[in-house]
């Protein structure tokens, strides 16, 4: 019986962010990417995989499925973008700027009840969209652990009834103060390089101790950081859910807030930010002001481990001794191919023992806000991240972007295991003695 | 039998999780790994993902009193059309059946259902010092299920042999729903040898539900030799004289002029740019053994004309050698957006002479055709590089296809080394078989299969099986009438 769906074809693609043909025709539908793919891992089912849903954007493409058909929208949604497929892809497919496409075209299209879109706005654009907004969020939630009003709140129901309660469960003890753009600079005495930190909008809040770990790291390395002022949020959770006016307004912000000299390095401490950074030139690709500078700004884009890895790390000083497992983010091992470097970091300092996991890159089920909005699937695949993470008995599980950091954690506590979750720089920067008052490294 | 029946006693069986059955869901089910317009693409009437033996018994029971044919299926990265439903019915996908039920050390075998991924069986074991010695290059993706209905090789069957040879027995449901357990030769099992009849049916005498299967020890030393020749004459001579001088290398694999270009920007394996071909010959097994074959094959290979010798020791050198031929696919993105592998199979001796045709006819359609295959069993991959985008590009392509497997079979070739037959080689069967050999074949399928229920339409062509004519004639009403079963 051979399908026919073009009857009932009544939306196609069309308007801005079309899936690019030439990118889709590029799969050959080898099957190379599924055992790569979390979500076909979890279910087995084609759709679930990327070259089911490659296929399935074909389709829509050919006027053989509807743009608007549930299923469609249902797979494009439960995608983790996770982009594990074309970092394995033979045949080199695009997968991160199809599914991207896609989803803006069922957000330009789709009719949404008006709560949902409520609802995406508020949660999504309103904290990212500005960074003093998410800061006086984090500065709220951080009293408020403070204060040890969570316990409390848990125990009422209030959390539950807002809707905060997966969030409020992810977050990890807020450790310092925000780190205010254009506030702080590290000026080690001997300058070899300067580079401009991106300070993000979760890591310069609830993870605003890496972002000044990573300036002392790189003091001890002879690097001068600065925090450029006016920088916004990367834009990386408006791509991923398919808003990209929006995306594309916050990477215009940040193209001029980083125009300084035009060719330092950008240093990114989350890897999510730092895949979506990478990809400025294509995001504003047709826009005839920013096309050139996008993909300039794009060049400049390097995650903390590959500018540290590259350079020969200046030697550390102390003593870590712990054994650690790295756990890989899918927007540094998938996007931007970085695999070695973090390893390589790890093995220079002294004292530490690096022992692998099983399925190290498979993604731990946080992706964006994957977690909140689908938290049945990115439990089953947190569950087993946890499973591999502990069944290493090492005595801290390492990683390099905030959702994954936070997404470990609770995975690791729903399991029963209290085993710390770092980012990556916490350990070089213990490894060069941390936060010493009076050293080289003090931010000035 | 109507539909609405047929997926409920479908559900009752697999439960609602187990079935898709809406148009959308049955889109993703219309092709496998094949190449567009080698093999056509058609969708299913329902897909199922059973998670036991039984349920796999209950479903195929069901196909029978609804009279729908039944196709297997693993991951779908078949490379012959395979796992098409070309006349419609119930995809069975095997892949929640993914457990190694058991590994045994001493008998160094395991126990494993159909879904198990080929690499991951072999990564599971390594840390005992055992793999599972059949590894086509898609193994990372494809399944034990797959292996055994393709007979599926790598380039360490030279020395390890094909599916087959690992396969100890198998649990498959036959068309009648009924379970039996195969036994085989190898192990000293008197009665007729059905694994051996079973593995490489592609799918049409029964589906494997759980197989037992032979782990081989890693050897305790490998070397790998990268010899670069001026020629693809000089470096096929090379082939010929090593096997001839008795060794048996774990693997003796070709890469030609054009492949190393696309690989070795893309992989820095070490392969001299300037290079007419290169051979990639590995050598294990006892220590001092492997030296000794190391030296002789090196002098075989200089005697040959080789204009560089390196050899590797190392695990990461070796992986470094190696991971430039399994990637070779993956690189001739570099070099066209499109590719068909081809999968002839000619005697050694006809090597040379076969890749001049093979330059002859890449010449006549204007094509760019890389090498990189299995030298060691004359196992040619042509590779036609194309752009699908081009007008005109499909069709030559499939024209000179046409041409190498004419060329390759005047030779005393044969259609596949392990890819298979299914519908993608199926018209060209009747140029390598006699009439009695296919009656032969058909007559063996219709001993398991009377009602051609499982994979119908793949490998024996039109024409050889009874009760054909009834389903032609069938055929004929569908597409006349728009009449659909089910
Ligand atoms: C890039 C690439 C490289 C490849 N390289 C090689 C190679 O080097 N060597 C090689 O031999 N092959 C190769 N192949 C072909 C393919 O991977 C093999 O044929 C593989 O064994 C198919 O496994 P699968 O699980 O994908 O099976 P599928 O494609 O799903 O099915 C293949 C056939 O097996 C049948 N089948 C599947 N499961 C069962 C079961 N449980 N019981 C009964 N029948 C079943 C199907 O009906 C079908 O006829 C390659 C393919 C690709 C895409
Ligand atoms: S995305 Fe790449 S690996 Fe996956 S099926 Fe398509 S071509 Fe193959
Ligand atoms: S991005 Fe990740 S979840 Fe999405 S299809 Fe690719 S591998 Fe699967």
């Amino acid at each position: 019986m051979a399908v026919s769906l073009v009857d009932l074809v009544k939306h196609g693609y069309s308007g801005d962010d079309v899936p690019d043909d030439d990118l889709l025709r590029a799969c050959v539908h080898c099957g190379m990417c599924l055992p790569t793919c979390p979500t076909y891992r979890l279910t087995g089912q084609e759709a679930s995989s990327p070259r089911g849903r490659l296929w399935l954007m074909k389709s829509v493409a050919d006027g053989r499925l509807d743009l608007l058909d549930p299923e469609f929208d249902e797979q494009m949604y439960q995608c983790l973008n996770c982009r594990a497929c074309e970092a394995v892809c033979p045949s080199g497919v695009h997968y991160g700027p199809l599914v991207e496409a896609a989803r803006s075209q069922l957000e330009q299209h789709r009719p949404r009840p008006l709560w949902q879109r409520v609802r995406r706005r508020a949660g999504l654009n309103f904290p990212f969209s500005r960074v003093s907004r998410m800061r006086a969020m984090v500065n709220g939630l951080r009293l408020y652990q403070r204060v040890g009003l969570s316990a409390a709140l848990r125990k009422t129901g209030v959390l539950r009834l807002v809707r905060l309660e997966t969030l409020e469960a992810m977050l990890p003890p807020i450790q310092e103060a925000p780190l205010v753009s254009g506030k702080e600079s590290w000026n080690p005495p001997l300058v070899e390089d300067r580079i401009d930190l991106f300070n993000g909008c979760v890591m310069s809040t609830v993870f605003s101790n890496v972002n000044r770990a990573t300036g002392r790291v790189l003091a001890h390395n002879n690097v001068a950081t600065a925090v450029p002022a006016t920088q916004q949020c990367c834009g990386a959770l408006h791509v991923h859910s398919g808003m990209m006016d929006e995306a594309r307004k916050l990477a215009r912000i940040n193209i001029d807030a980083f125009a300084g000299d035009g060719v330092s390095p950008i240093i990114v401490t989350a890897a999510g930010c730092g895949a979506a950074l990478k990809e400025y030139g294509f995001l504003l690709k047709d826009d005839p002001n920013y096309a050139d500078r996008a993909a300039r700004f794009s060049g400049r884009v390097q995650d903390v481990t590959e500018y540290l890895a590259a350079r020969d790390l200046v030697p550390p000083t102390h003593d870590v001794r712990a054994t650690v497992t790295y756990q890989e983010p899918c927007h540094l091992a998938h996007a931007q191919r970085i695999i070695a470097q973090p390893r390589k970091l790890l093995a220079q300092v002294p004292g530490l023992e690096i022992t692998e996991m099983k399925e190290s890159s498979l993604c731990c089920g946080s992706a964006g806000i994957y977690n909140i909005i689908r938290k049945r699937m990115a439990d089953d695949l947190g569950d087993r991240k946890a499973e591999n993470v502990v069944a290493t008995r090492a005595d801290c599980v390492v990683t390099a972007n905030p959702g994954c950091h936070m997404q470990l954690r609770t995975s690791l506590k729903r399991n029963g295991s209290e085993m710390p979750v770092r980012h990556i720089v916490e350990i070089l920067d213990e490894a060069y003695g941390g936060p010493v008052v009076g050293s080289k490294a003090t931010n000035a | 039998m109507d539909r609405q029946q047929l997926l409920e006693e479908l559900e009752r069986i697999v439960g609602h999780d187990g079935i898709r059955h809406r148009p959308v869901d049955l889109l993703v089910y219309e092709y496998d790994g094949s190449v567009d317009g080698a093999v056509d693409t058609a969708a299913p009437t329902a897909v199922v993902l059973p998670r036991s033996t039984d349920q796999v018994s209950a479903i195929v029971k069901l196909a029978k009193r609804a009279d729908l044919p039944v196709v297997a299926r693993g991951a779908g990265t078949g490379l012959s059309g395979g796992a098409v439903a070309q006349r419609g019915g119930i995809i069975v996908s095997l892949t929640r059946m993914d457990r190694v039920l058991d590994v045994n050390l001493l008998d160094r075998t395991a126990l494993v259902e159909p879904g198990v991924i080929n690499l991951e069986l072999s990564d599971g074991v390594r840390d005992q010092g055992l793999f599972f010695a059949p590894d086509p290059s898609s193994q990372k993706a494809c399944t034990i299920g797959g292996n055994v209905a393709e007979n599926s090789g790598g380039p360490h069957c030279l020395k390890y042999g094909v599916t087959t040879n690992h396969i100890l027995g198998l649990e498959i449901v036959l068309p009648n729903g009924e379970v039996i357990w195969t036994r085989t030769a190898q192990d000293g099992y008197g009665g007729l040898d059905l694994t051996a009849a079973v593995v490489g049916s592609e799918g049409m005498f029964g589906i494997v539900t759980k197989a037992l299967v032979k782990l081989t020890p890693i050897p305790a030393a490998t070397t790998v030799m990268l010899a670069a020749f001026g020629s693809l004459d000089d470096a096929s001579r090379a082939v010929t004289s090593i096997i001839a001088a008795g060794n048996l290398p774990a693997s003796l694999e070709m890469m030609d002029n054009l492949t190393i270009q696309a690989v070795e920007p893309a992989y820095h394996a070490g392969y001299p740019m300037d290079a007419a071909a290169v051979l990639l010959i590995e050598s294990d097994g006892h220590p001092v053994e492997v030296a000794e074959s190391v030296e002789e094959i090196e002098a075989l290979c200089r005697e040959a004309g080789a204009t560089s010798l390196r050899s590797a020791d190392t695990a990461a050198e070796r992986d470094l050698l190696w991971k430039g031929r399994k990637m070779a696919l993956a690189a001739m993105g570099r070099l066209a957006p499109n590719y068909y592998l081809h999968d002839t199979v000619v005697p050694r001796s006809r090597l040379p002479e076969t890749l001049e045709t093979v330059e002859a006819i890449a010449r006549h359609h204007k094509l760019q055709i890389a090498n990189v295959f299995h030298a060691g069993d004359g196992n040619l991959h042509p590779l036609m590089l194309f752009d699908r985008r081009k007008p005109g590009d499909v069709e030559r392509i499939l024209e000179a296809s046409h041409d190498l497997i004419h060329e390759c079979v005047r030779v005393g070739g044969m259609l596949s080394g392990e890819h298979g037959i299914g519908t993608e080689k199926r018209g060209y069967m009747t140029l390598v078989f006699s009439e009695s050999d296919l009656r032969a074949m058909a007559g063996l399928k219709e001993a398991f299969d009377p009602d051609q229920r499982f994979n119908p339409e793949k490998v024996i062509p039109t024409g050889y099986m009874c009760g054909e004519v009834k389903q032609l004639h069938l055929q004929a009403m569908q597409q006349q009438h728009g009449i659909v079963p089910v």
